[in-house]
């Protein structure tokens, strides 16, 4: 599904020139559960943001369903963001002045659907994820796991092909940091294509597949039997 | 993104923000609130100065002997002579026009008035029937000068009120006889006009038929005679009637100088536009104020938001979008600002009418459009920096800021 061949990523800071990737290839199926880990500043981020459309390679080339993404406009790419892709973040980056239906909307408005035809799939994804006596709650007023829940309902509710996880649990307690990544791997169990950015050995521990990045190359790309 | 969730959005981040929004409100209020109520009173005052003219007789023309004005070349000029005498005659004939409403001929002079040992020396005015509805004057009692034949000298009177009261006092007035110079004249009504009007104060005036008066002074001329026309329009038209009509009757002369309310009337239109204008620009400049805060508040805006910028970014939206969010932002604060600013002058105006009664405070309509124009387009274009510097916004960047 997403083909990465010779990505380049090279940040100007300074007069120094950083290769934030240096010459990623990389092969991604879909419907694989895949960890990507690494010290800081290994470009771990660089390269989720860059899988996510978020930020543009220096070189190489992005095919995302056989199609070179590297030459988009930034209109197109906004679209291809909005319908193929979902980003849960460390810090939930919800809305704070909307309530947790309208968070979970927002894909949907921008695409220019009408609230009629919105509702009943809100209204699908909060009963799915046991928020819909939370659904006129305001960010404030819910607990970070019911937060990040919100986020994901947020990722998925356009039903796209990728899932891009950064340090998901990051901000959370562990029991709801374990709920949170259930429903990432029942999602991914129904098909999604999930990619989780992380420090945390445990989490990254529980991917098919596991890839270790060092000063902006892969190290390792291992494939795992799922755990149990 | 459909246009009711662009503005919801929007309505949600004014309601999030609502001391920054109230404040912003508030300049733009304050500038459309000053464009509105400044016109307003440059507009009224406009129409006090119209309404006093018009006071005068709107449709009006004066005509008065003698030229005021040299014009070169003709041989008589070099001969040197006086103006002939604007008679009675002169202004019956100036009735012979179907663009001529009425026509009153007016004598002036001064004389001794006495009833009963009483005496006062009051300003007399020697006119016809047509007078009272040409000056707009109104009667208190009885009735003015009967409708005659202009060379009728018939012995009757109109007072003004403050000279009935001297002479009269609590008694009856009407149809009394009275005594002015050496005739004898009775009492026929009494002015309710206050005021003064064509340099009269109406209040001291008294009123007797133009024959009379031109025999008790002895004149030969009138005064002045005052041609109301049926409509402004024809104010021209009749103007070159008036000269021909007395240039023929004055064997080819023109020695007579007629004036309209017209250009005195035009000379202060443009006076008090221009005093509207300078008004409505110093007004305009607490717009652009406005705007500039607008445009300072946005930019807080997009920095305080730039976490939110990204995530719209991650979810789909595109940097056009993202600068159409601001822009409406900019543009509904700089809508809603003028109409609550258009309640506040408006209401403004309101209470400047009732606290001063006859002068009318009336907002323009070009002013409110002019105003509304001004704020909405000081609200995009101080708006546009901000929304384009969101819109720019590196989404990486933007989410990594908490």
């Amino acid at each position: 599904m997403i083909e990465l061949r010779g990505i380049e990523r090279i940040f100007e800071v300074g007069d120094q020139q950083v290769h934030a990737l240096d010459h990623v290839d990389l092969k991604i199926e879909a419907g694989e559960y895949l960890s990507i880990m690494g010290p800081s500043g290994s470009g771990k981020s660089t390269l989720l943001h860059i899988l996510g459309l978020l930020d543009r390679p220096s070189a190489g080339h992005y095919l995302l369903h056989d199609h070179d993404i590297t030459a988009l406009s930034d209109e197109q790419l906004a679209a291809t963001r909005r319908n193929e892709i979902g980003f849960v973040f460390q810090f939930f980056h919800l809305v704070p002045r909307l309530s947790a239906r309208e968070n979970i909307e927002l894909p949907l408005v921008l695409a220019g659907m009408s609230s009629a035809k919105r509702k009943p799939r809100v209204d699908a994804i909060l009963d799915a994820t046991g928020m819909m006596d939370r659904a006129h709650h305001r960010p404030e007023q819910l607990s970070g796991g019911q937060r990040q829940r919100v986020a994901i309902a947020r990722a998925t509710i356009m039903q796209p092909a990728l899932l891009l996880a950064d340090e998901p649990t990051g901000n959370l307690d562990s029991t709801s940091g374990s709920e949170i990544v259930e429903v990432l791997e029942q999602l991914n169990n129904k098909g999604i294509t999930l990619i989780v950015v992380t420090h945390d050995h445990e989490l990254g521990k529980r991917a098919q597949r596991r890839i270790r990045m060092v000063d902006g190359k892969i190290a390792e790309d291992h494939r795992h039997e799922p755990v149990a | 993104m459909i246009i009711t969730d662009v503005l919801r959005y929007t309505f949600t981040t004014l309601k999030g923000f609502r001391m920054r929004s109230a404040l912003m409100l508030l300049a733009m209020a304050i500038g459309v609130a000053a464009v509105v109520v400044l016109t307003s009173l440059g507009e009224g005052a406009q129409r006090y100065v119209s309404a006093e003219f018009a006071s005068l007789g709107t449709h009006l023309i004066v005509v008065l002997p003698g030229r005021s004005e040299t014009s070169g070349g003709a041989p008589n000029m070099l001969v040197g002579s006086t103006p002939r005498d604007l008679t009675l005659d002169d202004a019956l004939a100036l009735t012979r026009n179907s663009s001529v409403q009425r026509v009153a001929p007016i004598a002036i002079g001064t004389s001794n008035i006495s009833w009963q040992g009483r005496e006062r020396e009051v300003p007399i005015l020697g006119s016809n029937s047509e007078l009272l509805e040409l000056r707009h004057w109104k009667m208190n009692k009885g009735r003015f000068l009967p409708n005659q034949k202009i060379d009728n000298a018939t012995p009757v009177v109109v007072l003004g009120s403050k000279v009935r009261n001297e002479l009269f006092g609590a008694q009856a007035a009407i149809g009394e006889w009275l005594r002015i110079g050496d005739r004898r004249f009775r009492v026929i009504g009494v002015m309710a006009t206050e005021g003064r009007s064509i340099g009269i104060d109406v209040e001291e005036v008294v009123i007797i038929p133009t024959a009379s008066a031109m025999s008790l002074f002895n004149n030969t001329s009138l005064y002045r005679i005052l041609v109301e026309g049926k409509s402004r329009e024809a104010i021209p038209r009749i103007q070159r009637f008036v000269i021909n009509t007395l240039r023929e009757r004055h064997q080819g002369e023109e020695d007579i100088t007629v004036v309209t309310q017209d250009s005195v009337l035009a000379t202060f239109d443009r006076i008090f536009q221009a005093l509207t204008l300078t008004v409505a620009g110093i007004a305009a400049i607490s717009l652009a104020v406005a705007g500039v805060l607008i445009m300072n508040v946005m930019l807080v805006s997009v920095a305080h938001r730039t976490a939110e910028i990204g995530l719209l970014k991650a979810v789909g939206a595109s940097s056009r979008q993202v600068m159409v969010l601001f822009m409406t932002e900019a543009a509904m604060l700089s809508l809603l600002g003028s109409a609550i600013g258009l309640i506040i002058g408006w209401s403004s105006s309101l209470l400047i009418n009732s606290l001063y009664p006859g002068f009318d405070a009336v907002t323009p309509l070009w002013a409110v459009v002019a105003a509304m124009g001004v704020s909405l387009s000081t609200g995009l274009l101080f708006g546009v920096m901000p929304a384009r510097r969101a819109a720019r916004l590196d989404p990486v960047q933007a989410l990594s800021s908490r």
